[in-house]
């Protein structure tokens, strides 16, 4: 605690908070006060996927990424919730997507988080899968974080067989493979 | 929901979202967590001359600053509670426990704590507590470890 106690003075002119009258309680608080205080704030959820989700995460237990249509349209959604978020209609029709997309968004992450999180730089992208209608999200490697592109094909690389899991972790990350990049403008609408 | 597959099916996980923030409290604020790491309750005058605890750094009426710092008591009255039948385990008891006001002593305003209490028949408002330390302070909320109920 010791070590985090020192506040930097603020830079002249800026406004600060009056000083503080502390005559009726100084003794108490003018030895080593408290100047941070960590206030994690966690919730912890008992989180069912629903069925349809169930079914995606599954299918990345075998290498499988699985999405979902209505009958009478065409939009794949992945992850799939189980329903057309535009229509509210079930979707009722499983679709085996190919291990192939396009980044359709991407930002450069330069302060990570998290226990899993790569080295920082790295690039956090948007994936359109080839058939789907929305994008999914994964970290890109095997590439210089300043080469990425929006239009730039990529596919999954998976973990080791034997920690495959119904986890999207699954997916360690994605890189790029040697195809032409698409064009932007027909990522348009599917992020 | 649940066409396709049934309910045995579905998977199942612990997720725990946590934001771990590290703030830094400013001076009024900070003498309140110094005072409950050395036991003492510190409060703030407003504008009014009314005692504000725990301590807000502008005026609940105005918004002008507040800076005059005062003592409150470790004894106070319960204005208002709940009774908390299934504590869920990150909370402050294991056991049931009330959630109340509570009026310091020497305040205007009232603070929310936990009371613990063998039921809900032991509690009324009006009812006289006492703060009870945590054996290990260090200068945070959880120094107050709960009120308890006293006599008078």
């Amino acid at each position: 605690m010791a070590a985090e106690s020192n506040i930097a003075e603020l830079p002249a002119g800026l406004w600060a908070q009056p000083a503080i009258d502390t005559s009726a309680v100084g003794e108490v608080v003018e030895n080593d006060p408290v100047q941070r205080v960590r206030l994690p704030a966690s919730i912890r959820y008992d989180f069912v996927p629903g069925v349809a989700t169930t079914r995606f995460l599954k299918g990345l237990k075998e290498k499988k990424i699985l999405g979902e249509r209505e009958a009478d349209s065409d939009d794949v959604y992945v992850p799939p919730r189980g329903m057309s978020p535009t229509s509210g209609k079930p979707t009722t029709v499983q679709v085996e997507l190919p291990h192939k997309g396009s980044i359709a968004s991407y930002c450069v992450v330069h302060i990570g988080f998290g226990v899993n999180a790569p080295p920082t730089p790295f690039v956090s992208a948007l994936v359109l899968l080839d058939g789907a209608c929305i994008s999914i999200y994964g970290p890109v490697q095997e590439i210089d974080y300043d080469k990425v592109r929006i239009g730039m094909r990529v596919e999954p690389v998976w973990v080791d067989d034997d920690q495959l899991d119904t986890s999207f972790e699954s997916i360690k990350y994605w890189r790029p493979i040697d195809e032409p990049d698409v064009p932007a403008e027909s990522l348009k609408g599917h992020m | 929901m649940g066409n396709a597959a049934g309910s045995s099916d579905l998977l199942r996980a612990d997720l725990v979202l946590e934001y771990p923030f590290n703030r830094t409290t400013g001076p009024v604020i900070g003498a309140f967590y110094t005072g409950l790491r050395e036991q003492v309750v510190v409060g703030i005058r407003d504008a009014d001359g009314r005692v504000v605890c725990p301590p807000v750094e502008y005026d609940p009426t105005t918004g002008a600053p507040l800076t005059e710092l005062v003592k409150v008591g470790d004894t106070g009255t319960i204005t208002s509670w709940t009774w908390v039948d299934n504590p869920r385990e990150v909370e402050a008891l294991d056991r049931p426990y009330a959630l109340a006001l509570i009026q310091l002593d020497g305040a205007d305003t009232a603070m929310l704590q936990v009371v613990d209490a063998p039921g809900p028949d032991a509690l009324s408002t009006g009812a006289r507590v006492k703060i009870r330390w945590a054996a290990e302070r260090s200068g945070a909320i959880t120094d107050i470890e709960a009120f308890e109920l006293v006599e008078g």
